[in-house]
């Protein structure tokens, strides 16, 4: 057992640490970070482009990928290290569809052609995806779906509704699952397609978070054409691809590390602030406040390097990936919580006050957080895969 | 960087894992709680025969030379298993003392009936006050001629009744510094003037009340400098946190599988109750709660063993396991109903130990205070 960075290790991680603090200080002003900044507004979007253009120039973006698709074959545990560093310094540049769900399932199940055809540009930051799989009918339940995909000739005309699409408006391409079989029921008739975002018959409309955040969209598709070839895996097989992608880093690393940073924030100003004539930090209560938050972003961070650990050495990690996700937002909730109480009055400022510690990130954060506790599978979902991959419990 | 468990550290882990499940049936473990002896004679030498008392001590000792790892992961199958036994006093808080602070004689007239399983050591820390802190020290130790006077009164020494040599913190200077004046001495157990009863606790683990009444000890029974000893009892607490952790992840491991194994017997409404959604999410926070205190204390005990800065490493464990595993006993009954309850079931003797491991070595208010003076809040 060995906990220590290799040399080699070190060196790369002090070239992600120096390449972010530097590129980080052009962030936009009041910058907190999380996928919200990235596609709430035109400003967030421009800089996480130019991000990551500078990270695709510099490989990092696939670094685990074959060199072929314009990878660097890199072990995973370095990618851990990218995550956890680009999550501390809270950088975008990584669009987290593309990269971390279409890229390892076009590199399990896509034709040699789809590969050519979409891995270099995502490798170089060059083309943005969403996710169209939930649907008002079919949440965690995605089986249930009922967006069709009828063929006609060599295309497919789709029809029906996605939501929670998350950057559905600065998207290029969609990566969609749909019903293909119309007359089958469940999982079997599934097909999973790509989308350009251009065709006609599709519109957006936008469902903004309770930050009033534009994030989450409903995607329509009204007699939307669809070329045959953009189908990944056979027809009616969609549901085995979206099983197949599980080889890619699913640590939540950046997630833990950017509770990390919040944690250390909220120590400077605890040390910063007088209240009642002495430092916040001070006083016991808020200390062992403090130290609690500690202890709980440590904690998941060690974990999340396990779960990297496993999956570097070859392991899928399910059932190990799914509590580190599940106890990321969770202990995020509970870490903005504690934040929030410790700033006191001061935690219900906006934003945009100069009253507001700390940008006003606690207020915005406080609200953002409730919603990882959904995204990529809810909390719900995440602790059945845990109790049936992790303890082989029966199916209920 | 490698996270896995060495072959040698797997198979230590097997081995000790049948040894103990063999000889220390829970029937055994609930003997040795009722008796006042507290452990098994004879499982003591078996251990000793396994070469467990002197793992970590070097080969001139007659030890077998391992590392701190290594003894944390034989503790974490002591937890699993619960073995009553002086081990913990002994060999992870005894021998270290010895070890880091004794003199080549001091060492050489110990550490080799230790590693036989001819001495066992107890660690006479705390006082009525219950805190760990340099200022509650004040059992006091005062020069006289060849000699050191000891006066005052221990309290939670764990194995104190059967110990052949007690390492006891005491106070030789009244200085502004709480740190400054504290010295440790080996006190042979039997010197006049020492007086212990066992009190009843929570673990029925043998933690007893010692009393010094000026008990005379030779000068040369000072282990580590003269009013200096504070820093050799902060790496003893580092080695007693963290061997606790490793203990309580093995405890909830267990407690964890049981509940597991429970949930799949146990039908009710036609099903096992292993399939309904809120056994299961029980068991997948217990699961949570295991594996994360796992990581964390290995990389705590792997800080300590490579004798790297481990403070905040070792507080921040401690505080998390301490935590996890009461959530998980308390969980455990949960999933087993009231039967978990009862005083001959398993469930209850993991409950009673998790809360007397986790105020073993510092509860989680003290982690956290650690915390905070080692981040400087």
């Amino acid at each position: 057992m060995d906990f220590q960075l290799t040399p080699e290790q070190v060196v790369l991680r002090k070239e992600f640490v120096d390449f972010f603090e530097a590129e980080m200080k052009h962030a936009p002003e009041g910058w907190i970070g999380g996928e919200e900044e990235v596609i709430a507004t035109d400003e967030g979007w421009a800089f996480h482009k130019e991000m990551a253009r500078k990270l695709g120039e510099r490989g990092w973006i696939a670094l685990a990928w074959p060199k072929e698709y314009g990878g660097q074959e890199r072990p995973i545990m370095d990618q851990f290290m990218f995550n956890e560093v680009r999550g501390y310094y809270r950088s975008p540049g990584i669009d987290v569809f593309g990269v971390s769900m279409l890229a390892p399932t076009l590199l399990a199940a896509g034709t040699e052609e789809q590969k050519k055809e979409h891995l270099p540009y995502i490798a170089r930051g060059e083309r943005a995806w969403c996710q169209g799989w939930s649907e008002p009918d079919a949440g965690s339940d995605l089986a249930n779906l009922s967006t069709r995909a009828i063929k006609e000739g060599d295309e497919y005309v789709l029809n029906g509704q996605k939501t929670w699409t998350t950057g559905a408006h600065y998207a290029d391409w969609c990566f969609a699952v749909v019903r293909t079989d119309t007359a089958s029921k469940r999982s079997r008739g599934l097909s999973f397609l790509l989308i350009d975002m251009k065709s006609p018959g599709i519109t957006i409309r936008p469902l903004p978070n309770m930050v009033g955040e534009h994030m989450f969209n409903e995607v329509y598709f009204d007699n939307v054409r669809v070329p045959v070839k953009n189908r990944i895996g056979p027809e009616n097989q969609g549901w085995a691809v979206t099983r197949a992608a599980m080889n890619f880093e699913r640590s939540s690393a950046e997630f833990f590390a950017g509770s990390k940073r919040l944690v250390e924030e909220v120590v400077e100003f605890c040390k910063e602030t007088k209240r009642d004539g002495e430092p916040l930090s001070k006083n016991p209560v808020v200390r062992h406040k403090l130290a609690a938050m500690v202890t709980k972003a440590t904690v998941g961070l060690t974990w999340a390097r396990q779960v990297a650990w496993i999956q570097h050495k070859g392991g899928l990690a399910v059932a190990e990936a799914s509590a580190a996700k599940v106890f990321g937002s969770e202990s995020g909730q509970q870490l903005t919580y504690m934040g929030c109480q410790l700033l006191g009055t001061h935690a219900q400022l906006k934003r945009g006050s100069h009253w507001a510690p700390l940008h006003g990130s606690l207020e915005t954060e406080y609200q953002r957080c409730v919603g990882l506790n959904f995204g990529g599978g809810t909390s719900e979902i995440q602790r059945n895969v845990i109790a049936w991959e992790g303890l082989k419990l029966p199916r209920g | 960087m490698d996270l896995d468990l060495t072959e040698e550290q797997e198979m230590l882990k097997t081995m000790a894992r049948d040894f103990l499940q063999k000889e220390c049936p829970k029937s055994l473990v609930r003997e040795l709680e009722e008796s006042d002896q507290g452990y098994s004679e004879e499982l003591w030498h078996k251990m000793a025969e396994l070469g467990w008392m002197g793992l970590n001590l070097p080969d001139e000792y007659d030890g077998l030379g391992s590392t701190f790892m290594d003894l944390a992961l034989l503790l974490e199958e002591m937890g699993r298993n619960i073995l009553p036994s002086p081990f913990f006093s002994t060999v992870v808080l005894g021998a270290f003392a010895v070890m880091d602070g004794g003199t080549e004689e001091q060492k050489t007239e110990i550490l080799p009936k230790l590693a036989n399983g001819e001495i066992i050591m107890a660690l006479a820390w705390l006082e009525p006050d219950g805190s760990y802190e340099p200022k509650s020290i004040t059992t006091h130790a005062v020069a006289s001629g060849d000699d050191y006077v000891i006066n005052g009164t221990k309290l939670f020494v764990a194995d104190a009744s059967v110990a052949d040599y007690l390492v006891a913190i005491t106070r030789t200077k009244n200085s502004s510094s709480p740190e400054e004046g504290i010295t440790l001495f080996l006190v042979d157990a039997k010197s006049p003037g020492v007086k212990c009863a066992i009190v009843p606790t929570i673990g029925l683990d043998k933690q007893c009340e010692v009393v010094f009444n000026d008990v005379r000890i030779p000068k040369k029974n000072m282990l580590g400098e003269l009013d200096k000893g504070w820093s050799l009892a902060k790496r003893i607490l580092m080695r007693g946190m963290v061997g606790k952790c490793a203990e309580m992840v093995g405890g909830a491991q267990a407690t964890l599988d049981m509940a597991n194994d429970y949930a799949k017997e146990r039908v009710q409404y036609g099903k096992p109750i292993g399939s309904f959604q809120v056994i299961q999410h029980y068991l997948a926070n217990m699961w949570i709660d295991v594996n994360t205190s796992r990581s964390i204390t290995y990389e705590a005990a792997w800080r300590v063993s490579e004798n790297l800065p481990c403070i905040q490493d070792v507080a921040i464990a401690k505080g998390w396991v301490n935590d996890a595993y009461n959530r998980v006993t308390e969980r455990g009954i949960q999933v087993h109903g009231a039967i978990g309850t009862t005083r001959d079931h398993d469930m209850g003797l993991y409950y009673r130990r998790s809360k007397a491991a986790e105020l073993a070595f510092g509860d989680t208010g003290f982690c956290e205070e650690l915390i905070a003076q080692e981040r400087e809040f």
